[in-house]
């Protein structure tokens, strides 16, 4: 390394320091965790609230029990909610008295089929993991990457046609294989915005939607036409992909828990590493916190944001292969429900930290799961889930509702996730 | 203040550069080259095409068929290509060169549609009627981006606007029995969500985008758990009355034009009306440039004793108002019940059609119409059994809005303070 590429990294790392707001190992560690995570945390609790308010109220049992009386309304109100939210979390998390039964009873079935929920949970929230992730690391970038459906779509096209178009490879070739090829399809997808953000200046929001729906109409087109399985009359769904190229799952079938989590766990080690331990990211950092001391500074704003774009696609295209490779096994249409703007809640909510990100798809896993169960129970739609976390969004956005509601203390705005916005059109 | 008037100056569409004219020429040379090669070689001489110009059902304003020579129409499509070409190339067309490639393009979407229906027959004015219709959403979607964003503030939540006020419109029209109180509190709903977004990004300044993203994510939500949990338990409150066809007097008995725009549904009606009222408004009142200053430079307006905040506020509640009109024309105008998802994206189209109509209504609507011509000619050409999937042809409106963005066919004029909060100093 020359004497010129050491004084650049110095100077990312001054202008870095100076925009978070000094040294940070100077900070009392303990204290900034607590404060980092409060706003989310309160954010959940509040969130949860509402939806619960929102169970009983739409609740016809509850309005017919407030007739009676009410206290017989409210009694009823609160059964419902906590019927409601039992389910919840036995669903996702598991029954605790079954468990136990099954630990002491100590049959290896039994003990597995306990603990399903809570590995089901596990597998739900692999692909937000790697959305979230796709959308943090735009974030750090600077830019908002609202396309991650589409890349999802585009990577989940690309991984299922190496998986079973291709026979006859081992499956330490095949597998890796399917597993990048759904990482290129995302990566490609997600750099033309890229591209015609640093040679048009459009901007990457509108052309990303955009790019969204031709994503969707060309997997449509695909599954029907070229990639469709032959013998299914025109339905939209791909063949099944080879036994060599499928993510191994742990257990016997019902449970589907498989290595494609530890792989997203260690995707996310991967991006905090780039992030915040390589020259490269801080590179991408500074470039997404202050551009013009990133372009004084020395850097290609143009080769970090279409590098981070792409990047950021080759992750979400990394949640649409393992989808296919791990779980559905084939491709059909109804692939995503909604990864792509639940991207933008998890990367906020994790504050765009890779830790924050895992922490925050958990939740949505276990949310969604959990919910699954409820709608079995007591019969509450699948969407109370959508509802919720659109709350928590909102109220991790803008923490200044969360302040006014707990009476906390005004703190300096501190936010990382704030894109500064550019008109559609481009800047210049 | 000279420095700003002379970048202004430059703005100007007028003023295409010499590349682009050239390129846009070859584009032209090279459709009218389509046109003759792909379409024109393989037709023989004495094919027909029959154009139906009735609207199927109608009884008012009828007119005969328009049967063509296939062929001669396309050679006279490709000659007429060829020369605005080659006009384009050697001169240029100067600030006409936009129209100029609109006209290329009709061209050619004609000759697409005389080459398809060879020696068979196409129902035109049913295919143009029913763009009409799909161009009710997208462009009523861009009137809304249009009032929001003319005052600086990006509405990427009209698609979650528009599905609930779809939502509340048939809830509500089932319940009261009423098509008018449907609508006005399917618009109601539109706004509340629209108070919501300005709260959210005018108040609390988080980023505009998110705060569109939370909205949508929010409306989908709450109509599908609406619709799971009452309106398909209950089907009779899914049910709503709807506005009807009704024709126009005098005007409906106009060949052609009348059936299409002037024997229609009410909410075709409203959007013309609409039309008028904000492309006034924007660009002849003094409401409309203290708003239009406020979306371009707030801090100026403010110094001058306009109030950006309020302003910004009452823009992006009209701009609701007008979403929850194009959100409630899905179940009381089209569709007459509610669907899970049944916006399908038309208000981000909405958007792209504002953004390819210049921030102007009159521009947006032309875009809509253009926008609903390409859905329509979908679903119509796998009745025809063309060659060319529905799907791939569905990505048409999407890929033009990234065109228009990249500035290939000419660059339009956004507000400068677009999507930027403002605080007051």
């Amino acid at each position: 390394m020359n004497k010129k590429n050491i004084e650049k990294q110095d100077f990312g790392k001054v202008v870095l320091n100076e925009i978070v707001g000094g040294d940070p190992k100077a900070k009392k560690q303990k204290k900034s965790v607590w404060k980092a995570i409060q706003i989310p945390v309160l954010a959940i609790i509040t969130g949860l609230f509402i939806g619960a308010i929102l169970i009983a109220a739409t609740s016809e049992t509850v309005y017919a029990a407030f007739r009676e009386g009410f206290f017989t309304g409210l009694g009823q109100a609160f059964k419902e909610i906590g019927t409601a939210y039992l389910a919840l979390i036995t669903g996702s998390l598991g029954n605790p008295v079954s468990i136990v039964a099954a630990l002491k009873s100590g049959d290896a079935a039994a003990i597995r089929s306990a603990v399903n929920p809570f590995l089901e949970s596990l597998v739900q929230s692999t692909p937000y993991i790697f959305a979230g992730l796709a959308c943090a690391l735009g974030f750090r970038a600077g830019l908002f990457n609202i396309g991650v459906e589409g890349q999802l779509f585009m990577g989940a096209a690309l991984a299922t046609y190496v998986g079973y178009s291709i026979t006859g490879l081992p499956v330490y070739i095949h597998l890796p294989l399917a597993i990048l090829a759904g990482a290129l399809g995302g990566a490609i997808w997600a750099s033309i915005p890229g591209i015609l953000k640093v040679t048009t200046g459009g901007n990457e929001v509108i052309n990303c939607i955009m790019m969204n729906y031709i994503a969707y109409r060309i997997t449509t087109f695909l599954l029907t036409g070229p990639m469709s399985r032959p013998g299914t009359g025109g339905m939209p769904v791909s063949p099944i992909i080879q036994k060599t190229a499928e993510i191994p799952q742990f257990f016997q079938t019902p449970i589907r828990f498989h290595a494609g989590f530890l792989l997203a766990l260690l995707v996310a080690f991967a991006v905090w590493w780039v992030l915040f331990k390589s020259t490269w990211g801080l590179n991408l950092r500074t470039v997404g916190t202050n551009p013009r001391a990133a372009k004084y500074a020395g850097l290609s704003i143009a080769k970090t944001t279409i590098l981070g774009m792409a990047l950021s696609g080759a992750l979400a295209g990394l949640a649409g292969a393992n989808e296919i490779l791990a779980v559905n096994r084939s491709m059909a249409i109804g692939l995503s429900s909604g990864y792509g703007f639940d991207s933008i809640a998890l990367a906020l909510l994790g504050n765009s930290h890779p830790v924050g990100v895992i922490l925050a798809a958990l939740l949505f896993g276990v949310l969604k799961n959990g919910a699954t169960r409820m709608m079995v129970v007591s019969a509450i739609p699948i969407d109370i889930v959508t509802i919720i976390q659109a709350l928590i969004l909102i109220f991790v956005a803008a923490p200044a509702i969360i302040r006014s509601i707990y009476r906390m203390r005004k703190v300096k705005e501190e936010s990382i996730a704030t894109v500064t916005l550019s008109s559609w059109g481009g800047g210049k | 203040m000279a420095v700003s008037s002379a970048t202004i100056q430059r703005v100007k569409i007028g003023d295409i550069s010499r590349v682009r004219r050239i390129s846009t020429g070859v584009i032209e040379i090279l459709i009218a080259a389509f046109i003759f090669f792909m379409f024109a070689s393989k037709i023989t001489g004495d094919a027909l095409t029959k154009f139906v110009m009735t609207p199927g059902g109608i009884t008012v304003g009828k007119m005969g068929d328009w049967i063509v020579q296939t062929r001669l129409t396309l050679w006279i499509m490709a000659g007429i290509c060829l020369v605005i070409g080659i006009y384009q190339l050697i001169k240029g067309f100067g600030k006409f060169s936009t129209g100029m490639i609109g006209v290329v393009f009709l061209a050619f979407i004609f000759s697409f549609l005389t080459w398809q229906a060879s020696g068979k027959q196409l129902n035109l004015a049913g295919m143009l009627s029913s763009s009409v219709l799909l161009a009710v959403p997208i462009t009523l979607g861009a009137f809304s981006g249009i009032l929001c964003e003319r005052a600086g503030v990006v509405n990427i939540a009209i698609e979650g606007m528009m599905l609930m006020a779809a939502m509340v419109g048939a809830l509500m029209g089932s319940i009261t029995q009423s098509m008018w109180l449907g609508l006005f509190f399917g618009v109601l709903s539109a706004v509340l969500l629209a108070a919501l977004h300005a709260v959210l990004s005018i108040k609390y300044k988080i980023d505009q985008i998110i705060s569109g993203t939370v909205i949508n994510i929010f409306s989908a939500g709450m109509t599908s758990f609406i619709s799971q949990k009452f309106l398909q338990v209950h089907q009779e409150l899914n049910n709503p009355i709807m506005f009807t066809r009704f024709e126009i007097p005098v005007l409906a008995k106009i060949p052609l034009i009348g059936p299409i725009l002037f024997n229609t549904n009410f909410f075709v009606y409203l959007m013309f009306f609409l039309l008028i009222i904000i492309q006034i408004a924007l660009f002849s009142t003094r409401w409309g440039l203290r708003m239009r200053s406020v979306g371009e430079h707030p801090k100026a307006a403010d110094t001058l004793g306009i109030n950006v905040i309020k302003t910004r506020y009452m823009a992006v509640l009209l701009g609701g108002m007008v979403a929850g009109i194009a959100g409630a024309f899905y179940t009381l105008g089209s569709v007459g019940r509610f669907d899970e998802g049944m916006t399908a994206g038309k208000g981000f189209i909405g958007l792209a059609a504002m953004i390819f109509g210049n921030y102007s209504p009159i521009g947006a609507i032309g875009a809509g119409f253009l926008f609903g011509f390409a859905d329509s000619i979908g679903s119509k050409l796998s009745l025809l059994g063309s060659a060319i999937p529905s799907t791939l042809m569905s990505t048409a409106p999407y890929l033009i809005t990234m065109i228009v963005l990249a500035g290939f066919v000419g660059k339009g004029h956004v507000p400068a303070a677009d999507g930027k909060p403002y605080t007051k100093e």
